[in-house]
């Protein structure tokens, strides 16, 4: 039993602290605290850093121009980042796309691709559901048909995040008809600028732009951007899916906005004294901080397993679920906060440059916009009630 | 960063797991439980030969200096075969307290014999209005010649009906609610002016409420300095959180395994009721509150014998909150996966179900210590 890191782990703590202290923009660690919207321009700019010090892909190969990180680096690398406020990376390249490349992908894919994700030149997004294939992802109906060197794609994606600034997608079609629904199922690379694609903002509840429709017509595609064999794109998918499920408990990023939470009840004041001294909401904040506490560990038990060889299975599955209650109850609370003001929606308080007065407190104006954007923390990545069942099936047998 | 037990912890753990199979079916643990003594006095014997009833305590008292994890590991085995022995009343309880207060002589008295399990110990630390708040302390201890004489009522002292000696708290000095002025004293089962009303408790054990009328004890009796009581209680109080913890996660593990078997095997409209969506969801969320339960024993059984700080408070305070939570969460959802067979007396899961909601009620339920973590929360 020994949950300490060792001399090399705290080493390489304090070169990443030092990294950051010295090269993270103040601008985008200021947005990222303030859960401000990061534009396309904040991403690019913090890959560009991040790329440069070798440290943006932890999945890949060393041949790839991966880094080699051990799972309690990685983790190390998450609480930090957190902590410092680290934009979250846009997965979909560097952690998703890429790792089925390098795994199933072809030689010139892989010279082809993999190069333009380390560099940024490539924005990568998914196009996995449908508007009639969410959870039961596998009844998915947009068609590639074969037609001599090229698939014609029809179809529609839905969901797709932060797709209005990606060039490139990934997408899993129907190239078989005739056989059980996940046996027709084919993994294509797709150019964002082919003619007949089009995409179409989805506005979310809290009046933003974050997802995208993704309309195919008639959409050429290369044959040699078929990944793997035909047909065989559910087996892709589904590798991807275990790498999109580590990391979707998001401890590190509840660890930040809890600390946020309370140095905002430190401020708010209720019968003359501050929130986090009346009783009821110290006790809210005492169990949420409680309830982190354990599923902290439980990432941790996850991760030492992981180091000493085994696999992270379903107990991810278990996690996400624990992990994403816990940030929903955080932004739940962090609206309660404010009280009243969690009700005006002023949008000029959002730029960070705003020097007028604020309405309430300097960090009220997106806590309610970001409750509602976090109620999808248990839809996506697999429905919490999927995760369930897949704990059901892989852990319980049942 | 390691989970695992080391190989000498798996191996103490192992040991007690085949003792608890070997000696306590369930029929039998029945009849333990209604015997006189309330628990079986052979298995308790066991325990002291093995060295288990040692395991705390230095190597001088034929222990290994065990701590937090080690306890732990005694403590799961015993959780699992739903043990009634007073193991933690009076080797983690009693033998702490008078490890950690009391004089050599006092230590040379008493140590031995709780660590050889040949002497049986039992605490009386909470009162009948102090609603698991150990500084809330009525009973008095005035002066008298160069002793002292004891008048008050220790409540639900767990095995307190057959200990040799008691460990009780009593006020020299201060108000009833102050940490300030709280004493420990030795109290001889057979002290005059000592009455026990003795019960059976819910879940299968006995224990006694401690009625001192003009209790006389001398000088040696205190335990510890005069009044400086209230750490040593809080410490010793946290390492019992620590081992309860520990048990805890046994009966949950026994609890869910029952469960879960349960669901495979019980058919209804012709499939196991395990194929249901709604019982696969429940059985997983009973899964997910055992592992944050053995998250928050592991991180408890780490800083149990640490030195006291408000981390170590904190730590514990959460790990009894979390324990609270789960427990009662899987004794319920557990008797409402059986159905009718989890409400009977004669299937084990009700009794493994209803020792997780006594679990609750001893050293601070989860509102306790909520509340007790809620006080040292920080903005840091």
């Amino acid at each position: 039993m020994n949950m300490n890191y060792t001399a090399e782990e705290l080493a390489f703590r304090d070169e990443v602290r030092a990294f950051l202290d010295e090269k993270l923009p103040a601008d985008i660690a200021a947005k990222v605290k303030g859960f401000r919207q990061l534009s396309k321009e904040d991403h690019q700019r913090w890959q560009k850093i991040l790329s440069e010090q070798g440290w943006y892909a932890t999945h890949w190969p060393e041949e790839y121009g991966g880094v080699k990180w051990t799972p309690v680096q990685k983790h190390i690398w998450d609480e930090e980042s957190c902590r410092y406020g680290v934009p979250r990376s846009i997965p979909f390249g560097v952690n998703m796309v890429a790792p089925v490349i390098i795994k199933f992908g072809n030689e010139e894919q892989k010279q082809q691709y993999l190069p333009r994700i380390l560099s940024g030149e490539d924005w990568w997004c998914q196009g996995y559901s449908e508007p009639g294939a969410g959870s039961d992802l596998a009844s998915l109906k947009t068609r590639a048909v074969r037609e001599g060197d090229h698939y014609i794609v029809n179809g529609q994606k839905t969901w797709t995040t932060l797709g209005q600034h990606a060039n490139m997608i990934f997408c899993l079609v129907r190239t078989n008809t005739e056989v059980k629904a996940q046996e027709g199922i084919s993994f294509l690379l797709i150019d964002m600028n082919t003619p007949g694609i089009t995409v179409r903002p989805i506005i979310t509840l809290d009046g933003e732009h974050e997802v995208n429709e993704v309309f195919f017509e008639d959409v050429k595609v290369p044959v040699e951007n078929l990944v793997g064999e035909e047909d065989k794109g559910w087996t892709y998918a589904k590798y991807l899916l275990t790498y999109e499920r580590t990391g979707l408990a998001g401890i590190g990023l509840s660890k930040a906005a809890l600390q946020h939470l309370k140095e905002l009840a430190s401020r708010r004041l209720k019968n003359g004294k501050p929130l986090i001294e009346d009783t009821a909401f110290s006790q809210r904040i005492a169990q949420v901080e409680i309830d982190l506490m354990a599923a902290a560990i439980s990432n941790l038990r996850i991760i030492a397993s992981v180091e000493g060889g085994g696999v992270p299975g379903a107990e991810s599955s278990m996690l996400k679920v624990r992990g994403t209650e816990i940030r929903q109850s955080i932004n739940d609370l962090a609206r309660r906060a404010i009280g009243p003001y969690a009700i005006p929606f002023v949008e000029e308080e959002l730029d960070l440059d705003y020097d007028g007065d604020f309405l309430s407190d300097k960090n009220a104006a997106p806590l309610a916009a970001q409750y509602f954007n976090n109620r999808k923390l248990s839809i996506f990545g697999g429905s919490n009630e999927i995760q369930k069942n897949i704990v059901s099936k892989m852990i319980l047998g049942l | 960063m390691d989970f695992r037990l080391n190989e000498e912890q798996q191996m103490l753990q192992d040991t007690v797991a085949r003792l608890v199979r070997g000696e306590y079916s369930f029929e039998k643990r029945l009849e333990f439980s209604e015997s006189d003594l309330g628990f079986s006095e052979n298995f308790w014997k066991q325990l002291g030969e093995l060295g288990l009833t040692a395991v705390p305590f230095p190597e001088e008292l034929g222990g290994f200096g065990g701590t937090g994890v080690e306890v732990q590991s005694v403590m799961t085995e015993l959780g699992r075969g739903l043990c009634i022995e007073p193991y933690l009343q009076s080797v983690v309880l009693g033998g702490g307290l008078i490890s950690q207060a009391g004089n050599d002589q006092q230590q040379e008295q008493w140590l031995g014999g709780i660590a050889s399990g040949e002497t049986r110990a039992a605490v009386g630390l909470q009162e009948p209005q102090s609603f698991y708040d150990l500084n809330n302390v009525e009973t008095r201890a005035e002066k008298s010649g160069d002793g002292y004489v004891l008048n008050g009522r220790k409540s639900v002292v767990i095995g307190g009906h057959c200990a040799d000696v008691l460990v009780v708290s009593a006020r020299t000095g201060g108000d009833s609610r102050d940490a300030d002025g709280i004493s420990l004293f030795l109290v001889p089962a057979d002290a005059q002016g000592l009455e026990k009303r003795t019960y059976p408790t819910i879940d299968g054990a006995k224990g006694c409420d401690l009625f001192l009328n003009n209790v006389t004890v001398g000088s040696d009796a205190l335990l510890g300095e005069e009044g400086q009581a209230a750490e040593v209680i809080e410490y010793q109080a946290g390492r019992a959180i620590a081992a309860l913890c520990g048990e805890a996660v046994g009966v949950m593990e026994v609890a869910c395994d029952l469960t879960l078997e349960y669901l495979k095997q019980r058919k209804q409209f012709g499939v196991p009721i395990g194929r249901f969506q709604v019982l696969q969801h429940r059985m997983v969320d009973m899964m997910s509150e055992l592992e944050q339960a053995r998250s928050m024993a592991i991180l408890a059984a780490s800083v149990a014998d640490e030195p006291q700080s408000d981390e170590r408070r904190r730590i514990l305070a959460a790990a009894k909150n979390v324990i609270g939570r789960s427990g009662q969460f899987i004794s319920e959802q557990g008797i409402q996966s059986h159905g009718g067979i989890g409400m009977t007396w004669e299937y084990n899961f009700a009794h493994y179900a209803k020792r997780l909601i006594m679990i609750n009620h001893q050293l601070g339920d989860d509102d306790f210590h909520l509340e007790r973590y809620a006080t040292l929360l920080q903005a840091s």
